[in-house]
């Protein structure tokens, strides 16, 4: 437990550097880094190490999102420190209601071998939009206004920001995220999970629960991207269907093939590319006067996909940071 | 003493308008080794996939220490303690070779999601009892150096052997053995013959075992069943196989015995 705790720490540290050095439009992004952190490696749970292709997850983030930014209008959290609990709770009712849906989508179409999921989780996705639009309570097409979001804290001279409250949110999920999704992936669950990718017909006879263990990587994987929803909707205190479109579940599968199939610290890092390198290039925008944005991030993609078919890591994970300083650290003494 | 471990009752299936395997009766003794021959597609790894609930048969039962076992899954058949290996290997290829026993052995495991993800003490401990008995296994075909290496890595023979160490590894009483030998050199198939005498005793197995190898089959086999074209055409100890006038003819063709 001392390492995910040290890991927090640091982030949190590096936050309030951030917080000072740096203005909103970047905080913003950063933001959007760690939710697609989250996105990208719930998707791996599914895309990566199980075998199947889901295609549906802004569906689940979506209900993620609006349920858990529904909530906030029914119960506002306090203020002050204490609304960091109020929007982990939030954030754990968004991921458990995309959990349940999840787990209707995937128990009927998981039981069969092939493509189905792919088709089922599209119209999945496609179908909670269309319902989000048109139910008038969460706003319909015009969007759900009133989500309670992070609120600036003042103590004394100190100024907690929303960022600050926000950033710290958003960084205990995905720390919890990886940490659940990599040890899982070195015990017997994740060890069926990867048995059933490499071969269902096999790992039937072995004695695992194929069906199940499908459901169990697909739920999982709907929870987080949940969560991922929660965050969203509440550090933009606004929700719309058309955030939740078809293409939002392109680029979380964009992240994870660019990535690599089956690696944790790939997803991070293509999630971290993915999200920051349109904002990188709007200089140049700015500079050229036409937008070339998009034709220089599909070049990227091109490039990656021929120079490593794999994705960036394969299914290699970066060495561990703490491994590496607790080497050094035996070294000097 | 001769207590049935597994019994087919006329099994027949059907895929469009072949019939693979046509009223199969037969059944096996615990303890015993039989041998499931015959000519190519006569039928013999389709009776496998039905035993195993890969395939449902459009007629008869199977039953399984006396039950049923027709409709189950075939993680539940694995369960109750019949498994097998693959004609064409099917090893989990980008896992390691110790996961791939790992995996065979997933039953032993009992702990939840929390344990893992909490490093409770129960996931330490059940992890490390499984990882001990799976090399141990390992060290049965002298596998175990090979540990952390890909299973796609390993040579073909090794591979096969691979397979049947993942197979014990659950814990079976009954194991079908599809081709084990395929594509070994004959010094190799000889080995690999003993060291399935040898583990049939250790583990107290029953073996199911189809094998072109007729030397083979006839060498450590106690009982032959003959498939020819879904049906059983004969069945008894080899002697009785080696002088079959209908096995000599389904191998050879009516023409073959002039
Ligand atoms: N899923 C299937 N669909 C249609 N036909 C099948 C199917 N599986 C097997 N068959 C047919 O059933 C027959 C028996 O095939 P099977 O693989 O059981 O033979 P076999 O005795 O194992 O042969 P070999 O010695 O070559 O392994 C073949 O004619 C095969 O084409
Ligand atoms: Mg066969």
């Amino acid at each position: 437990m001392k390492i995910p705790l040290l890991t927090l720490l640091g982030a949190l540290v590096i936050g309030v550097g951030i917080n000072f050095g740096t203005d909103a439009f970047i905080q913003l992004t950063l933001i959007y880094i760690l939710i697609n952190m989250i996105l990208a490696m719930s998707l791996n749970l599914v895309n990566g190490f199980t075998g199947q292709f889901s295609l549906g997850h802004a569906g689940f983030m979506a209900v993620g999102a609006y349920s858990s930014g529904f909530l906030s209008t029914l119960i506002p959290p306090a203020e002050g420190p204490l609304q960091i609990l109020y929007f982990l709770i939030y954030a754990g009712c968004g991921g458990l209601a995309a959990a349940i849906a999840g787990f209707l989508v995937g128990l009927p179409s998981l039981r069969l071998r092939g493509d189905y999921l792919a088709i089922v989780t599209l119209g999945f996705g496609e179908i909670i939009r269309v319902i989000l639009l048109n139910t008038p309570s969460v706003g319909g097409a015009r969007g759900m206004y009133g989500i309670k979001g992070p609120a600036d804290w003042t103590l004394g001279e100190f100024t907690f920001s929303k960022f600050l409250f926000g950033y710290a949110h958003a960084i205990f999920w995905v720390i919890v995220c990886f940490i659940v999704i990599w040890r899982l992936m070195r015990s017997a669950h994740g060890r069926a999970f990867l048995s059933v990718r490499e071969d269902e017909i096999a790992a039937e006879a072995m004695g695992i629960n194929t069906t199940s263990a499908k459901v169990r990587a697909f739920v999982l994987s709907s929870f987080f991207a949940g969560i991922a929803g929660s965050i969203f909707a509440h550090y933009s205190n606004y929700l719309n269907p058309a955030s939740f479109s078809f293409n939002r579940s392109v680029d979380a599968v964009i992240m994870v093939v660019l990535g690599g199939m089956g690696s944790l610290s790939g997803s991070l890092m293509a999630a971290a590319i993915i999200t920051a390198l349109p904002e990188l290039l709007r200089p140049l925008q700015q500079m050229t006067g036409v937008d070339l944005r998009m034709v220089i991030y599909s070049l990227c993609l091109i490039l990656l996909m021929i120079l490593r078919p794999k994705g960036l890591m394969g299914n290699k994970e970066l060495p561990s940071p703490w491994g590496w300083l607790k080497k050094k650290g035996a070294q000097h003494e | 003493m001769s207590e049935k471990l597994l019994e087919a009752r006329s099994i027949t299936i059907q895929f469009g308008g072949l019939k693979a395997v046509d009223s199969l009766s037969f059944h096996i003794n615990k303890g015993e080794l039989i041998g499931l021959i015959g000519p190519n597609g006569s039928g013999k790894t389709t009776c496998f996939n039905m035993l195993t609930g890969v395939y449902q048969p459009t007629s008869g039962e199977v039953f399984f220490n006396g039950r049923v076992i027709n409709g189950l899954r075939p993680y539940q058949i694995s369960h109750l303690g019949m498994t097998r290996t693959f004609q064409n290997i099917r090893l989990f290829k980008e896992l390691t070779v110790l996961e791939n026993v790992l995996v065979g052995g997933c039953q032993q495991i009992s702990y939840g999601l929390a344990a893992p993800v909490l490093h409770l003490k129960k996931f330490f401990e059940q992890e490390k009892k499984l990882t001990q008995r799976s090399l141990e296994l390992l060290a049965i075909f002298d596998l175990e150096k090979k540990a952390n290496d890909l299973a796609s890595s390993l040579p073909y023979g090794e591979q096969r052997k691979l397979e049947i160490i993942r197979a014990l590894a659950t814990s079976p009483q009954l194991i079908c053995l599809d081709e084990p030998a395929a594509g070994m050199n004959h010094h190799e198939t000889h080995q690999l013959m003993e060291t399935i005498a040898k583990i049939r005793k250790d583990f107290n197995l029953t073996v199911l075992l189809i094998e072109h190898d007729m030397k083979l089959v006839m060498g450590i086999c106690e009982r032959i069943i003959v498939l020819d074209h879904g049906v059983k055409i004969e069945e008894g100890n080899p002697v009785l196989i080696q002088n079959s006038q209908k096995v000599i003819e389904a191998y050879l063709g009516p023409e073959g015995i002039q």
